[in-house]
């Protein structure tokens, strides 16, 4: 009997390290791209300011990305420890990305990372300009692996059920690689990381403008990041906007928890905060369409017919599915190789039904809801702080081309400030993403619940905390070496304060 | 003089320089190789053994089958 505490803890302890991950992993994407373009700057205009300007945010990236290295393998020690059904179960599929993703990434970084750090002075400027570049697309194309497996926990494609092997196997690599999920979900966090980039180099640049040190270096930073940024947000807002769609069509519940949105229909309102609401926009966003059907929540749990006549069973008759799945599961390893006929009669029921697997598992139909609060506020603080940020980011690429920034203390504490507010937004992001998926570990096929170890809550307990001890020591770290690296500040850029153009 | 024109000498003095000349570099590679040892040589070997490592595939598939079958007979 799997214990509830198990199951909130086996979470709590992957959502710390996934969060712990994704603090670093945004800054790698973002950074990689704007110091690129800063080095290809230097090799355009040949002035070696641009170099050193580079050079300095090479120094904060590999800073970043000395405490974010490795992050990542403690989530996959985790699904070995405390999710092993959920290893077994999917691992074929969900393996193979990941490590694909592990060995590219160890490629790409032992020799395009140790060429644009050894490399000064010592490769071509053009073979070094194309390491850093290929530095931060080699970072790009190892988060599109980790992607492709998230997006086939939200909507797993290109796999068939064996029941001999009880793993659910790949038979369409393609149909997994251009899951829309996971192809939306690859450009939307990207962009966010560019986001994220661009509002942390804006903001220590900011600091440098307060302070009244490395002017020159400090709006071209600006210039450089606000662009970057700008560019980044709208791409979230597309991707974004796409990501809406697809989660209408293949995780309502999700959307509809996101909304708080009770009972559906046409014409479905968005609301802003609780009371304030925009008629039709819910429509809109999820379908494209102002006459849109959207499910509420009472909708997906007790069925629903579209206008159209699509009908979509409850969660009651998804629930009997699922047992019958399960039931013909039990049959069929039962009287495989004893009893082939009744096997292969059960092997067949076990197919008809297999859709809705996972919902065998499910208590009650209420079990299929995710928590509405979590997602319907992290989802506004996403948007809100994504929002405003843009603003920032606008009015610091207009005044400082206007030449004006230096003397606008409000905008260059704002700049400052946003920081935080960034880790904020793309943190709020993932728990939309990951808590809308709840109940699910794969959508459909297997809750949380079946997919946990049963292991002792003392040991995921400890280990949680033996967790937040170090993660917590290495950002303290981290930040130590950032802070006293940013109060140094860039080499041989502060006597050079003519102008830019 | 030959051996500097071997392509893998010369990509293995690339590297030794690389990291000879290193400054600030250090602490980040000190920090890294902690890192890696707390999760390797700690972690990983107290705290994270695999529950289904050393176990045959039709030993892990007869586990985990069993877990879910069972798992839904234990709440009924």
């Amino acid at each position: 009997m799997i214990e509830e505490a198990l199951i909130g803890w086996s979470r709590a302890q992957f959502a710390l390290t996934a969060g712990y991950h994704w603090l670093f992993v945004p800054l790698t994407l973002g950074l990689a791209i704007i110091m690129a373009v800063m080095e290809t700057m230097w090799v355009i205009k040949k002035d070696e300011f641009w170099k050193k300007t580079a050079k300095f945010w090479m120094k904060l990236f590999a800073i970043n990305f000395a405490v974010g290295i490795a992050t990542g393998i403690i989530l996959e020690f985790e699904f070995g420890t405390n999710w092993s059904n959920y290893s077994w179960f999917v691992g074929d599929i969900f393996g193979a990305p990941l490590a694909i993703e592990g060995i590219f990434a160890f490629f790409m970084e032992a020799t395009f990372f140790a060429v644009m750090f050894f490399g000064w002075d010592k490769v071509s400027k053009g073979f070094h300009l194309t390491a850093t570049w290929l530095t931060g697309i080699g970072a790009a194309v190892s988060a599109a692996w980790i992607l492709i497996a998230n997006g086939w926990m939200q909507h797993p494609v290109g796999m068939e059920f064996n029941p001999d092997t009880v793993r659910h196997e790949m038979v369409d690599f393609w149909a997994v690689a251009g899951n829309p999920s996971a192809v939306s979900k690859f450009f939307h966090s990207v962009f966010s990381g560019w986001m994220t980039g661009a509002v942390f180099v804006i903001g220590i640049s900011c600091w440098y403008l307060l302070k009244k040190r490395q002017v020159r270096f400090a709006k071209a930073s600006i210039r450089i990041a606000s662009i970057i940024g700008i560019i980044g947000t709208v791409a979230v807002i597309f991707s974004g906007d796409i990501s809406g769609v697809q989660m209408g069509r293949y995780q309502p519940m999700k959307l509809a928890a996101a909304e708080g949105l009770k009972d559906g229909g046409q014409r479905a309102p968005f609301s802003i905060v609780p009371g304030v609401e925009i008629p039709g926009m819910l429509s809109i966003l999820a379908t494209h369409d102002l006459d849109g059907y959207v499910p509420g929540i009472n909708d997906l749990i007790d069925g629903y017919t579209t206008p159209e006549g699509e009908t979509f069973p409850s969660v009651q008759e998804k629930m009997a599915q699922g047992q019958a799945a399960l039931e013909a599961f039990k049959i069929y390893r039962e009287n495989v190789g004893i009893n082939d006929s009744i096997a292969a009669v059960a092997r067949a029921q076990l197919r008809e039904h297999q859709q809705y697997f996972g919902y065998a598992y499910l208590d009650k139909p209420e079990d299929a809801v995710p928590s509405v609060p979590v997602l319907f506020w992290t989802f506004r603080i996403m948007v809100g702080i994504g929002t405003l940020l843009l603003l920032v980011m606008i009015l610091v690429w207009w005044f400082e081309r206007k030449n004006k920034i230096e003397r606008m203390k409000w905008l260059q504490w704002t700049g400052l400030l946003s920081i935080p507010f960034v880790y904020i937004a793309g943190q709020a992001g993932w728990m939309l993403c990951e808590v809308g998926r709840q109940p699910w570990a794969i959508q459909d096929i297997l809750p949380v619940n079946a997919a946990v170890t049963s292991a002792s809550v003392t040991a995921v307990q400890t280990t949680f905390f033996i967790f937040l001890a170090i993660f917590t020591f290495f950002l303290i770290v981290e930040l130590r070496i950032l802070i006293r690296a940013i109060k140094k500040g860039p080499e041989g850029t502060e006597q050079e304060e003519q102008p830019l153009n | 003089m030959a051996n500097e024109k071997n392509i893998f000498m010369r990509i293995g003095r690339f590297y030794i320089d690389g990291f000879r000349n290193m400054t600030w570099g250090w602490q980040l590679w000190a920090l890294i190789l902690l890192k890696l040892i707390l999760l390797f040589a700690i972690l990983r070997v107290f705290f994270f053994q695999p529950v289904l490592a050393g176990k045959s595939d039709e030993e892990r598939s007869e586990t985990v089958g069993t877990e879910l079958i069972q798992f839904k007979s234990d709440k009924i």
